[in-house]
């Protein structure tokens, strides 16, 4: 997808390449190009107009850089807009003076809160709080249950009201026991988890103003689908008419969604976005990084949360290594071999081909399954050493040799062959981008946090 | 408004007509404001048509897709009204989207070929696939149908427990086995069962999986897979569920679930919110899906058998 973007912006750059400077009418078709890939990863109509002008404001009067290719030129530009637009400061959670803290979570159906709640309360768990959790999601059958049993696997305690063994539906009153109920157990965070409702429906919204009037939460969150699509702003901006909330919870990012909903919801409602959820695991919570974000919408890939779950494979040495062989674009074949003896370590294949770029996808049209996995495998094992150090050496004859001795057609070697050229092309241009003011810096994702 | 079949309730027809109110005022309403006083199609038209279609989450590519019919046709008639350009937009969107075929009738009183007509549900997590199951199974009880679900949704925490709630609200029989086990083995004692009882319909709620989690979805392969041995051509229709605020990602949805479990058919749900629902019309040209049902409401009646015509037209009046 990156590549993609920027061969188009490339190829609509060509005009510009022998005109000196940027101006209004050869930068037209490129900053079109870069509104559609805005809009392909589900920014906004609205935000991604508002963005794409102001690129071509900075843009235009530029000189065009000879060192740089203007593509790459441009997508540093949007990349840094982007990661202003999506906010530069990591916000935490506000603690109250007077425990407990009172957390109020409020979103769509669907949107992931239940589960949110739960993870939360054992990240705050795991930095030595008592949390406690309020089931005030009183309508959706089974709701209640579904936070117990979470609460339970977490060994966290959780606040609801029955009535012989029938919910009572009482939201308000649910919220407001539970403040009580968690300072008498001394419990020093709440986490309130609430019914999803349509923020068109009158009632529902008046129910949870009436919940937040009642206990006066130190912190109210918007849990937020990222797969939400131009309907983003909408939701936001009325949940935060109403609840004027703290900051916003980014959910279901494990998949391939670029996102574009995290940067509508930025632009129209100026919150920052404080969590980011990515997993069915409750371990699966972490903090929101702008600049990976900007990185996903535009389909730059996210190698970050990728070097991040290899980390938990490579120790601090390795993670170094890896880090130079790829800031001096020394990473061969033998070190993707050592690479896949260790991702396959990191879990499911298709869990995280999609957080690699350039290779994500192809990988995929490829129906890579861990057992396609072993032809690679099986293809590198079939090489010599200074084939695997020089992949450029590989010709015709070297081919069918490598083919024959994994069991291989020659087809399966060259794919190969172009996914690592691939590779590795991606890399290069990450590695360009460093030094050019705020780059994207390779070394930055693997010192550890 | 003479929106849907005469089987519809006028309250039925006021609840779509309010779901899709949003829709008209929005995306045709704006496009009345937009050619109202001029003449003819001109460039600044077509440039806020595509505004307001990638609004309604429609899409870049169909967008641009419709964008460019309009424009050969605007070109070949030469000049084009802008009444004829609400029709041509209408009968552009209109042939993007598929019909039911007739073996898999959507009306819940036509006859089923199959005895029992198995029906599997999938989709990512959070869309409305266990509340959709619900309503489905209301209405096939009602129009006389024996039903049987089967929780199959064997991961989620309580995921059981709901089913078994909607089970109770349309008064149809649940198969479970505990959390944890495996959703095969339900899938497959649920058609047993279903055999055993002359089940009519059967439907088998699964859980939630992102799409792009390999192992989770050969698992609903798998699922799908062992049905066949115990009902012959089970399931008959696997039917994806959409919500319908999600973005440009439902289409990987729809590509990934379909290469996994062959989709038949959509379901489009929250439909009452302001979400548009613009992927439906994308993923219904590129898949050759046709949408089924659309979601309304979180109550037991909130669902609607789609109708392309009466959707295209619903958006217009």
């Amino acid at each position: 997808m990156f590549d993609n973007l920027s061969e188009k912006l490339e190829g609509a750059l060509k005009s510009i390449t022998g005109k000196g400077r940027i101006d209004e009418l050869n930068i037209a078709e490129t900053i079109r190009e870069i509104r559609r890939a805005l809009l392909d990863a589900d920014v906004n109509y609205q935000v991604a107009r508002e963005v794409t002008e102001r690129i071509k404001d900075e843009t235009v009067g530029q000189k065009v850089l000879s060192s740089v290719s203007p593509g790459q030129q441009l997508i540093k530009i949007v990349y840094d807009e982007l990661v202003d637009l999506l906010g530069t400061n990591q916000e935490p959670i506000q603690f109250s003076q007077k425990p407990p803290t009172v957390i109020l979570v409020a979103g769509l159906q669907g949107s992931g809160k239940t589960t949110f709640c739960s993870k939360l309360a054992l990240h705050l768990k795991s930095q030595g709080k008592s949390p406690m959790l309020a089931a005030a999601d009183v309508y959706r059958p089974a709701a209640v249950d579904q936070l117990e049993t979470l609460a339970a696997s977490i060994d966290v305690p959780v606040f609801s009201i029955r009535k012989d063994g029938n919910v009572v539906k009482d939201a308000v009153n649910v919220a407001r026991e539970a403040v009580t109920a968690a300072r008498k157990a001394t419990r020093d965070v709440l986490i309130v988890d609430t019914a999803g409702r349509m923020h068109v429906d009158e009632e529902m919204m008046h129910e949870v103003e009436a919940i937040r009037d009642s206990i006066s939460p130190d912190e109210i969150l918007f849990v937020v689908d990222s797969m939400t699509g131009q309907d983003a702003v909408n939701t936001a901006k009325e949940f935060n008419d109403r609840l004027n909330f703290d900051g916003v919870v980014l959910t279901k990012l494990d998949g391939d969604t670029r996102g574009g909903a995290a940067l509508s919801i930025r632009s129209v409602v100026q919150k920052p976005i404080k969590f980011a959820s990515t997993g069915e695991k409750l371990e699966a919570l972490s903090a929101f990084y702008p600049d990976r974000m900007a990185q996903r919408i535009l389909g730059m890939g996210d190698v970050v949360s990728f070097v991040e779950k290899a980390q938990e494979q490579f120790d601090e040495k390795q993670a170094e290594k890896l880090r130079k062989k790829i800031s001096t674009e020394k990473f061969d074949l033998e070190d993707f071999y050592d690479q896949l003896q260790r991702i396959k370590k990191m879990g499911p294949m298709k869990d995280l081909v999609g957080m690699i770029p350039g290779i994500g996808r192809k990988l995929n049209d490829l129906e890579v399954d861990e057992d396609a996995f072993k032809h690679i495998e099986a293809i590198i094992q079939s090489m010599t050493t200074d084939e695997r150090s020089r992949p450029e050496i590989i010709n015709g004859s070297r081919r069918k040799r490598i083919a024959a001795g994994s069991g291989v057609e020659v087809r399966d070697v060259n794919q190969l062959l172009k996914q690592f050229k691939d590779m590795r092309k991606m890399m290069k241009t990450m590695t360009k981008m460093l030094g050019k003011g705020r780059g994207i810096d390779p070394s930055t994702f693997l010192s550890p946090n | 408004m003479a929106l849907l079949s005469g089987k519809r309730s006028k309250q039925e027809e006021e609840k779509l007509s309010a779901g899709l109110e949003k829709t008209r005022s929005s995306l045709f309403g704006k496009l009345n404001r937009l050619v109202r006083g001029k003449d003819t199609v001109d460039a600044d038209v077509l440039d806020d048509l595509e505004g307001i279609l990638v609004t309604s989450d429609v899409g870049v590519k169909t967008t641009v897709d419709i964008i460019r019919r309009v424009e050969e046709r605007v070109a070949n008639d030469k000049y084009v009204s802008t009444r004829e350009l609400q029709s041509l937009i209408r009968d552009e969107i209109s042939h993007l989207m598929l019909d039911h075929a007739p073996d898999r009738p959507a009306d819940f009183d036509a006859p089923l070929v199959n005895q029992p007509h198995v029906i599997m549900v999938v989709g990512v997590n959070g869309v409305g696939k266990t509340t959709s199951i619900g309503k489905i199974a209301h209405r096939y009880k009602e129009a006389g149908k024996l039903v049987i679900l089967g929780a199959a949704d064997t991961f989620r925490a309580a995921a059981t427990e709901q089913l078994q709630i909607w089970g109770e609200r349309a008064d149809v029989e649940v198969i479970k086995q505990g959390q944890g086990s495996d959703p095969a083995a339900v899938a497959f004692d649920t058609l047993a069962a279903a055999n055993n009882r002359n089940a009519d319909v059967v439907i088998i709620d699964t859980a939630g999986r992102l799409h792009t989690k390999g192992g989770l979805m050969d698992e609903l392969s798998k699922i799908k897979r062992v049905m066949d041995r115990q009902v012959d051509g089970a399931p008959h229709e696997v039917l994806l569920v959409l919500d319908a605020s999600t973005g440009q990602n439902a289409i990987r949805q729809a590509e990934e679930f379909t290469r996994s479990v062959d989709v038949t058919g959509l379901i489009l749900t929250k439909l009452d919110g302001t979400a548009k629902g613009g992927i439906a019309i994308g993923i219904s040209n590129e898949f050759m899906i046709p949408v089924k049902y659309i979601g309304v409401g979180e109550q037991i009646d909130d669902l609607q058998v789609f109708d392309r015509e009466s959707f295209v037209k619903a958006l217009f009046d």
